[in-house]
């Protein structure tokens, strides 16, 4: 842990941020852990404090949010949806939906533990109508993770699917009982029949009204629950495209996404827009902000 | 006469929760033909005069006489089982059995640690193949749904820390919503659900003395004849009451046979935490190995 102590006395003197991005962009979860409990033991400080009074913006917010470990991440960024408007809707939507069933629950665990009360409270506090109807559940689901496959259900709760979009009843129980409690491979092929079945995707059957940002939210579930590489390329797209650049959401994919499936997602960028994502990220972005992206972009689990 | 003491030891055997397994051995154990015969003959209790004939046993009792001599084998069977595997299969019973069990499924959502409960949905996936809130979402129809599912997917913060104000505010909410019971039921109240199945124990204590500040009732008396409401809400905050409740009513001349089973059931699942009244209730009302069991688990008190 050389390397450790001798970039902190950098911190303290002004902080060299090349060096903090060489030592914490190529960790996984394991060594940043070490890295933060030994910088505690040597400074008597936790390492994100003391990063916090050091760096700016863009550049701290990514890595602190790379420092902290998945499920302190997953409860940190939850807990700052609940505060924040709708757009946060999706974060918490996102969390739910992409995360496996056991990495769901360490969030719900790291939130016990930092926030003093359960995610799901807050979920129900701060969300209101249908977008409650539709969270809550999700936030809440501990879902099976097997790939065993029910057609005859599939078929069943397709027609249902179709029945209640048909309807426009887009909030309507059963609608979103299938998406917030069933496994991902059950939803796969449900979903698989819907297509063969009534001829469209659902998310195609659910573009009814553009405007509606609760449709979208269900499109965006959707979209999550079965392709996430396809939902966070789009997240990315957009963020990058959007006319000065949403660092938020640009901060959030490539932090959450650089140990799981960044490099997938990356991919889809370059097919879907053919322009490689670390070029697009280079041309919008700069400074120690562009550096600490590209370089989890590189990153090697 | 022999005989007569012998109907009558036979008949305390077979009356009541559980058999006398050492009265039925030591008198059927050594009975010949004749003596058999001579039994059937005088013990109109279990037996009657057939057409064609032959002594018939009572099919009633014969029926009861099974679910007696299932009891401690049922016990022995639920107490060996992992908590987890325990829970998991009490429930999956009790969805399958329809609306009349549907307390089993609150009971075990709200008297378990949120530890216990996740357990137990782990177990559920392994025993199962589907998650416990699938499972209830596809089982379970009308206004009990709702409520099922999100009390089966809580995990609650278990710490003391508790948000005075807000507990007032939701005291409010509940206190109009049972108000307002007539027009629409509080099950059905989309708040009431939220409150009950994510607040975590301490602070819905906090809202159980402020709704009785503002109403000058009890929420649980207040809630009186809304069925799982009322379970639910006993259960997350007063457990003991509920179990109380449920173990005099499984305990009483009258009891039906879903009420027995459940004294088996809480025994088993509450042991330790049994208030020990109940104790001298068992001893009178139970009989054999069964009562030697239930006796024995409460005397041990661990979980």
């Amino acid at each position: 842990m050389a390397i450790v102590k001798g970039s902190w006395v950098a911190i303290g003197w002004g902080t060299n941020e090349d060096l903090i991005i060489q030592i914490l962009a190529h960790r996984n979860a394991e060594q940043r852990k070490l890295i933060r409990q030994t910088y505690a033991e040597a400074y008597g400080e936790d390492l994100l404090k003391a990063l916090d009074k050091e760096l700016s913006n863009d550049f701290e917010r990514l890595i602190l949010l790379w420092t902290l470990e998945p499920a302190e991440r997953d409860a940190f960024l939850a807990n700052e949806a609940t505060k924040k408007w709708t757009s946060s809707n999706q974060v918490l939507m996102e969390i739910a939906c992409t995360r496996s069933a056991n990495q769901l629950l360490h969030a719900r665990q790291a939130y016990h533990a930092r926030f003093k009360k359960s995610l799901e409270e807050d979920v129900a506090h701060h969300t209101t109508g249908d977008f409650r109807k539709l969270l809550l559940p999700l936030v809440s689901s501990y879902r099976y993770e097997g790939d065993e496959v029910n057609l005859t259900l599939a078929k069943s709760e397709a027609k249902i699917l179709h029945e209640k979009i048909s309807g426009k009843a887009y909030n309507d129980e059963d609608l979103i009982r299938i998406l917030a409690t069933r496994s991902k491979a059950q939803i796969n092929a449900t979903l698989n029949h819907y297509k063969n079945e009534y001829g469209n995707d659902i998310n195609k059957d659910l573009k009814a009204d553009p405007k509606d940002e609760f449709l979208a939210l269900l499109r965006a579930t959707v979209k999550c629950l079965v392709r996430p590489e396809k939902y966070f390329e789009k997240a990315l797209r957009l963020a990058i495209n959007k006319r000065g650049t949403d660092e938020g959401a640009l901060t959030r994919v490539v932090a959450t996404r650089a140990e799981i499936d960044l490099k997938i997602i990356a991919e889809e960028y370059q097919k879907r827009s053919s322009v490689p994502l670390d070029r697009a990220i280079g041309k919008d972005t700069h400074g120690d902000y562009e550096k600490m992206l590209l370089a989890l972009l590189g990153h090697e689990a | 006469m022999a005989l007569l003491d012998d109907i009558e030891a036979l008949n305390k055997a077979f009356s009541g929760f559980g058999v006398d397994e050492t009265s039925i051995l030591s008198i059927l154990g050594n009975s010949n033909l004749e003596h058999k015969k001579s039994l059937r003959q005088g013990w109109s209790k279990f037996f009657s005069e057939d057409e064609y004939g032959f002594e018939r046993f009572d099919p009633s009792h014969v029926k009861s006489l099974k679910l007696e001599f299932k009891r401690f084998r049922d016990a022995v069977m639920l107490s060996v089982l992992h908590p987890w595997e325990r829970d998991a299969r009490l429930i999956e019973k009790a969805i399958k059995k329809g609306p009349k069990h549907y307390n089993i499924i609150v009971e075990i959502a709200c008297s378990r640690s949120s530890e216990e409960l996740l357990g137990a949905r782990k177990a559920y996936h392994s025993l199962f193949d589907q998650s416990m809130e699938e499972d209830i979402a596809a089982h379970v129809k009308g206004s009990e749904r709702k409520l099922l599912v999100a009390l089966v997917s809580a995990y609650r913060y278990e710490g003391p820390k508790v948000h005075d104000h807000v507990a007032k505010c939701e005291a409010e909410i509940l206190a109009t919503a049972v108000k307002n019971g007539d027009r629409k039921k509080p099950i059905e109240e989309e708040e009431v659900i939220m409150i009950l199945a994510t607040r975590s124990k301490p602070h819905l204590q906090e809202i159980y003395q402020h709704y009785h500040k503002i109403c000058a009732k009890s929420i649980t008396e207040d809630l009186e004849g809304h069925g799982i409401l009322k379970d639910t809400v006993e259960c997350l905050c007063t457990p003991e009451t509920y179990f109380t409740r449920v173990l005099d009513l499984g305990l009483s001349v009258d009891a039906d046979e879903e009420s027995k089973k459940a004294v088996t059931r809480v025994i088993v699942t509450r042991k330790g935490a049994l208030v020990k009244d109940v104790q001298n209730k068992i001893e009178g009302c139970l009989k054999g190995f069964y009562k030697d069991f239930m006796l024995g688990l409460i005397a041990r008190g661990e979980k």
